[in-house]
Order: structure tokens, then sequence, then C-alpha cells
């Protein structure tokens, strides 16, 4: 890397790629930086370690995610005795086009930005890049991923100044504007079940009793007692939904692995638990009182609420999406509140809401611009507390 | 008699702690520096010339806008040089001693005169703004802290000692000067014979033994409100000088950390040279070594070439690190790697037993992404994000009302070790008092 490095410097044939060349470096070796100012030593722990380290809480709901993807496309034309292996090979093949545009794109965009400010990049984007293929429906083409990648990237974040500075969680901000712009593809039978073959693998009939609704679709088209069932009709459980092998975005399905990274995630301290349990008590409270006054005009009001929160993407959102710290709450008590209001919405829209099924993202997003006033409620109190603390002289 | 029990914190062991409470008197320094940047809050305006002879007790220099606080010279000899930087910055003033005579002050004399005159009123600091006392405002209390809770710090009631027996007449001076009480904050299982004054026990991990944090759990500073605060080595020096007239420029201080061959404590006088202090005790090179004049998180760097920095107890030797970059250290399992956050493995190893830690910063600056990590770290009632916040965005009200009058930058010292954005916390809070100090006068 020394030998390479005269040459991005300013007045160097590529310096033009600088951030590039130093976000490599940074990547690749820790800088052995001392301190000037202030304290001597520091805490083993960056911004690098923090965001790896969600990433890896990302992975069993990535590979579960490929695996699902195989097992529904092999459902769907009738072959589902084919082997594990097979249906895993065909998710990562399916799967891995989605996870390079938007790490080319968002990652693209992120180095520009900072060789025009000439700052070091950032590492947000590891997370976002990962989250992205997560949370958009497999059939989604690779273009409009990429627009809304850029779209999110640029207008979510780097206008409010990059990594750490944007209101709204950047992932969300790209499934919203897929969602908003192309709905006929983000729901419905074509969405969330990939059908044709991924690089000559796999392909074949249709069944023909194929319906490729996620459950909460079906739901919110249904009238009366809601049936669930999978794309072949076969009906499905609670169960099911837990284990994860149902229609849906490739990383929301499975509770198991989502549950295995949220214990990665409270287990190393990154995601705050008062926001990932307060959103599942406020879905978990919504749910059980949209159970009790059920209504035939709402059908997803007759579900009951642990099925509720095992379907669709409450609990992918609760564990990777609220607990973003940049776009969240940041105080204590603020945290409770924010979490609490995220799983309350996020039943509220998917109930009452026919238009949508899924009210987890909006749920969040919306929550995500109430933060600041949360925080600044909360912060208030300490400041009044300190005035009347000022005020009275015994 | 009150107790005060702090859960936030952190105590970091590090390697190189001093095992025998021994004292050992080190030689005669061969130079004494007086760094008036030591004395946050002074302008110095030199009342003496290089070439002049000074006596220990005699004032070096005043302050521009207060004149009657005196930084005095704490040994006899002649002034060999007035080191200059940037823009004439007086960066040190150095003293060859002589062994010379000290002066002795009337007793009988005002209280207030005698601090200022003595030096030993820029000893002491106050809140808000962490700067030396403004003469003619009388303090709603003073707090004395009785404990250094840093890492590696020295036990001041070794470097106490027999001054000890001063500590009731220096309580008896400072209830004088204030409006309200004197506070002592000890450790627990501490013991400080003080009838007069109001002793709090701190129970808890450091940043406990820094005295905004006690202050903050005991009677807040509000605005308005002026606090002083001194360590207890200076409540027992004031004593002694109303005693005997005597200021002792003697210290004890603790030569510890990884790279010093024999961590102990030695005697000597306040501003020794490193080159005597710290001779044959170095374990490596001088380039392998980061001198700290105080502790690992609110110490100055030191060459060898310098002298002892106030407030003249600790000095810290940690490895400097020479080694090539790490090769994708953010992705190490090794549990050596230290961080009290359990993204890494070190938490396996517990955290509570000594680790080396050299220089390193780790990892880039970045914005504040992570939630409660200087909460974690500050037992007081702030919100800590929003007041850096504040401070970053100079929003001087913001500050005022998030509390910045109770805070010193040692306070977030050990925020910025956590610190995973790491932000130069201390520098940021230090510009924000400064700031709100020149807007405020």
């Amino acid at each position: 890397m020394n030998k390479i490095e005269p040459s991005f410097r300013p007045g160097g044939k590529l310096a033009k790629l600088e951030s590039v060349y130093d976000g490599m470096e940074t990547f690749l070796f820790t800088p052995n930086t001392t301190s000037r100012s202030g304290v001597h030593i520091h805490d083993g722990n960056d911004l690098k370690r923090t965001m790896i380290t969600v990433v890896v809480a990302l992975i069993p709901a990535l590979l579960f995610g490929m695996y699902n993807i195989g097992y529904q496309h092999y459902l769907a034309i009738g072959q589902h005795e084919t082997g594990w292996f097979t249906m895993f090979l065909f998710g990562l093949l399916a799967l891995l086009p989605v996870i390079v545009v938007s790490y080319a794109v968002g990652l693209g965009i992120e180095f520009i930005s900072a060789q025009i400010h000439h700052k070091e990049i950032q590492e947000g984007f590891l997370v976002t890049g990962i989250l992205i293929p997560l949370i958009v429906p497999i059939n989604t083409p690779l273009w409009m991923t990429a627009v809304a990648t850029a779209f999110a990237v640029i207008f979510a974040k780097e206008v409010f100044g990059g990594t750490g500075m944007n209101i709204f969680n950047v992932a969300l901000i790209t499934r919203a504007f897929l969602f908003f712009s192309y709905p006929s593809r983000m729901s419905g039978d074509e969405a969330f079940v990939k059908l044709d073959s991924a690089f000559g693998m796999g392909g074949g009939t249709v069944a023909d009793t194929f319906t490729g609704a996620t459950p909460l679709g079906q739901v919110a088209t249904s009238v009366g007692d809601p049936a669930m069932t999978d794309i072949v009709g076969q009906p499905i459980s609670c169960m099911d939904a837990f284990i994860g092998c149902i229609p849906g975005s490739p990383g929301e399905t499975s509770m198991v692995a989502i549950l295995i990274g949220a214990i990665i995630l409270l287990l190393t301290g990154i995601a705050s638990w008062r926001i990932m349990c307060s959103v599942f008590v406020g879905g978990l409270g919504m749910a059980a009182l949209v159970h009790a006054l059920p209504s035939a005009t709402y059908p997803a009001s007759m579900l009951d609420p642990l099925t509720q929160l095992c379907l669709g993407g409450f609990a992918f959102g609760a564990v990777f999406m609220a607990t973003d710290p940049v776009t969240g709450a940041r105080t204590k008590v603020g945290q409770y509140i924010y979490g609490l209001l995220i799983g309350v919405f996020a039943i509220l829209i998917r109930v009452y809401n026919s238009g949508y099924p899924e009210g987890m993202m909006l749920a969040i997003l919306l929550m995500n611009a109430f933060a600041p006033l949360i925080d600044h409620c909360v912060v208030s109190s300490n400041i009044k507390r300190r005035a009347k603390r000022a005020a009275y002289k015994p | 008699m009150a107790t005060v029990r702090l859960r936030k914190g952190f105590d970091l062991h590090l390697t190189g702690s001093i095992s025998d409470a021994a004292i050992a008197t080190a030689p005669q320094p061969q130079s004494v520096a007086i760094v008036p940047d030591d004395f946050h809050g002074i302008i110095p305006r030199m009342d003496k010339k290089e070439g002049e002879h000074v006596s220990a007790g005699e004032p070096l220099y005043h302050d521009k806008n207060y004149e009657v606080i005196k930084v005095v010279a704490p040994v006899s000899g002649t002034i060999k040089e007035v080191r200059r930087g940037e823009r004439r910055h007086i960066d040190a003033i150095i003293i060859i001693p002589d062994g010379g005579e000290a002066v002795k002050h009337d007793t009988t004399r005002p209280a207030t005169d005698l601090l200022l005159d003595s030096g030993l009123w820029a000893m002491m600091r106050q809140r808000p703004y962490d700067v030396v006392p403004v003469p003619g405002v009388i303090p709603r209390d003073v707090f004395v802290t009785a404990f250094d809770s840093a890492p590696l710090a020295p036990d001041l009631d070794l470097v106490l000692g027999d001054k000890r027996q001063h500590i009731a007449r220096g309580v008896e001076v400072l209830s004088r000067l204030t409006d309200g009480q004197v506070h002592i904050d000890v450790r627990e299982g501490q013991h400080i014979d003080a009838p007069g004054a109001h002793i709090n026990t701190i129970v808890g991990p450091h940043p406990a033994g820094n005295v905004g944090v006690q202050i903050a759990n005991i009677a807040p500073v509000n605005k308005g409100e002026t606090v002083w605060t001194l360590d207890i080595v200076t409540l027992a020096h004031i004593g002694e000088l109303f005693n005997t007239g005597l200021v002792s420029h003697d210290t004890v201080v603790a030569i510890d950390g990884e790279m010093v061959q024999q961590p102990r404590y030695v005697k000597t006088v306040m501003g020794a040279d490193l080159e005597t202090l710290l001779a044959d005790q170095l374990a490596g090179e001088t380039q392998q070594c980061r001198i700290i004049s105080g502790n690992v998180l609110t110490g100055v760097k030191v060459e060898p070439d310098q002298w002892l920095r106030a407030p003249y107890r600790h000095i810290t030797v940690i490895p400097e690190n020479n080694k090539p970059d790490e090769f994708m250290g953010w992705a190490s399992v090794n549990p050596k790697r230290f961080s009290i956050y359990r993204t890494f493995t070190s938490w396996l190893r517990g955290l509570n037993k000594p680790v080396s830690m050299d220089s390193r910063i780790k990892g880039g600056e970045r914005a504040i992404v992570r939630t409660g990590e200087y909460d974690a770290m500050l037992p007081m009632d702030i919100y800590g994000e929003f007041l850096i916040k504040a401070i970053i965005s100079g929003d001087i009200d913001k500050m005022e009302q998030l509390g910045i009058y109770e805070i010193a930058p040692e306070d977030f010292a050990l925020a910025e070790f956590a610190d995973t954005s790491k932000l130069e916390l201390q520098r940021i809070v230090r510009e924000g008092l400064d700031k709100l100090r020149a807007e405020m006068s």
C-alpha cells in the first residue's frame, strides 16, 4: 500500500481517488495514529467494528433468506423435494445481483461524495448495503433497486451530511421509494416469489394452484376470517411464520434467524434493548387490542397477537431498523416512547389501513421524523429541572 | 456525613501499578519549571526577568486581568530562561535551583491576601469554567476531593504524608471565605480528620474522584454560582501556610505505567525536571515511551527534557506505538485488544484484569452514532451527548441550559476514552468553557 500511496496524494496522478485510497487503506489496516490531545489511550472499538458487528448479526437472516428464495421457487414449480443445498444455491444466485447492485451504487455514491468533500469514507453504508437486498422483494428489477438506492443515499443521507447525520433510515427510504414509485411491483402475486430461473438455474412450469401473495397480503384482501395459505394453497400456521418458510422479502420471513441477530446485537450492546423490547411490547399490546375488537371490515384484526408479530416485516424492522441509533431516539426515556409508538403504529397501519398490508416501514419512518421531538421533550425536562434548581434559593 | 453511590463510570486497570508504598527520595532536580498553561484562566505578565534570582515562594508572574493572582517559584534559584513559543506565548519559566531560603509569610494578614501572595490561590480552581478562582467572588461552597480515582493514580493519603496535620487549619481558613460549607469528599474507608468540614463518602468507579462529579451529586453548581475546588493536598498546604507561614513546594509523585522499570512513589519538588526524576527508570528507548505528566486520561504528554506538570503528583509512562498499522484491526478477535464494549472479545477475559494499552486511537473520527456512550461514563444529571453537540454548534443558550457550568474537561475524559466516534471531547469542552467565559465577561 505504501508504495502506491504517493500517486493518490494531492498532485499525484490519481489524486481524484484519494478518498477511495484512504478508505481502502483504513479498511485493510487500522492506522497506528496516536492521540495528540486529550486522553492518551482509547478504547479498541470504532465505527467500523460497530458496523461490521451489525452485518454479522444480519448474516443468519441473509442465509435463511437465500434458502427461502430457493424453497419458494422450487415449491412454486412443483419440485419441493429438491435438496436444501440446491435451494440455497438458487437463492444465492438470485440474491447476489441485488447485493452487488446495492453495494456498487451506494458505495459508489459514498466514494464520490467523500472525494468531493475531501473527507474519509465513512462506514454507514456497510450496513445499509446489506439491509437493502433483505427488505426489497426479490422480483424487483435491478435497475429499480439501483435508482432507489441512489435516491436514498443522496437525498436521505448525503444532503444531511453523511453517516451519523441522516434523519431517516436510508434502507427504509430505499424501500419506501420503491413502494411508492412502483407499487405494482412491490406487492401482489408477482413480487415475492422468484419464478424464473437464476443464471440458468431452476425455472419451470408454475403449478396451477400458485398464488404468490404474502400472508399479510392475503389477509388484507380476504373477506371475513382470514385463512392464510402458502403459495401452493396449503394452510400456514404461526409456526411456519416463525421458522420462515413463507413468501416475503428475503430477510424478513424467519423469526428464528432474526432472533439470532437480535441476540448478537443485544449481547454486544450495539442495539438499544430499550427500543427493541418496547417495539415488541407496543406491537403486542396494539395487536391484542385490535384482536379484542375484531371487525370483518378489517380482516387483519382477527389475527391473534403472536401471529401478527411473526408475520411481515415486524420483527425484522424491530430488530434491525428501529434500533438504528442515528435515526432513532437517543435518550433513554425517549427510546421507550419511540419503540412503543413504532410497535403501535405498525399494527395500526397494518390493520386499519387496507391500502398497506404492512405498516412497519411507514411506522419506523414516521417515528424517525418524531424521534428528535421526543428527545427534545426528554432533554427539556432536564433543562427545566436545572432551571428550577437555579431559581430555588433556600 | 453523607454517602453518595455512583454506578456509572469505569475503573480502568492498567499494567504497571505501584506495589510498594515506600517513598523514595529523588535526587535534587537540575532545573525546575513552571508551565503557565497549567494555570488555566491566568494570562501571565512576568514579574521576574531571565537571569534574576528568585526565592522559593516569590512571585514569578501575575495575571493580566486580576493582578493580585500570583504564581510563585517552587524553589529558590536563578531564572535560566523564559521560554516562549508562537506569538510570545510563555511555554515555561525555567529555574536553576540553588537551595536558598524560602519566603516566610506573615500569617496575621487577611486570609485572601495571604492565599493570593503565597501562590496557593492559583492552585485552586473554580466552577464554572474550571479556571483559577476570580478574586472578589465569594464561593457558594468549597469542595475538596480527598482521592484520585483515575487509572494508576497515586494514593493521596501517601502524597499527603505528614502534612495531614494541617488539614483542620485549612478547613478553618476556607470556611471563613465561603458562605456555605467546606465539603471533603473521601472514598470508602478513607479517614480524614477535619472538624468543621462536611465529609461525604463517595462510592463507585472512576470518575468518582473527580471533584466535578462529586459536586454534581451533592450540590450542583447553578448559573450565577461559584464553587471553589481543590484537592486534599492543596488544602493541607493552605493549612500549613496559616500554621507556619511557609508554603511547602515538596510533593510526592507516583511514577508508574507499563514502561517504568520499577513503579514507585518518589519525593521531589513541584516542577522538577524529568531527566533527573526518570533517570534510569524507563523500560525502553525514549521513542518507545509516551511520558505523561498526570494520568492517562487527563494528563499532558511531556518530553523527557521537560518538567513535572500540575497537579504535580503523577507521572505515567505508557508504550508509544511504533508498531506498523494493524492488518484489519476492526476484525480482531484477540481478547487482548481491550475494549469495554462487547463487540470485541476482551470482556470474556474479564475487564478488571490489568491491561496493557498504548497511545493508538484505533479508529477514525466520526459523527456521534452510538447512543448513551457518554452518559454511561458521566455520573451526573447531564445529557452529555446533547451538551457536546451544543458546544460544537456554539449554541450558548443551549450550553447553559444543559449544564455546562457544572462540568470541566476532565469530567468528559472517560467518555473520550470510551467514545466509538473518537471525538476529542476534552478539547471540545475546554473550547466551550472558554467561549462562554469570554462571552460572559
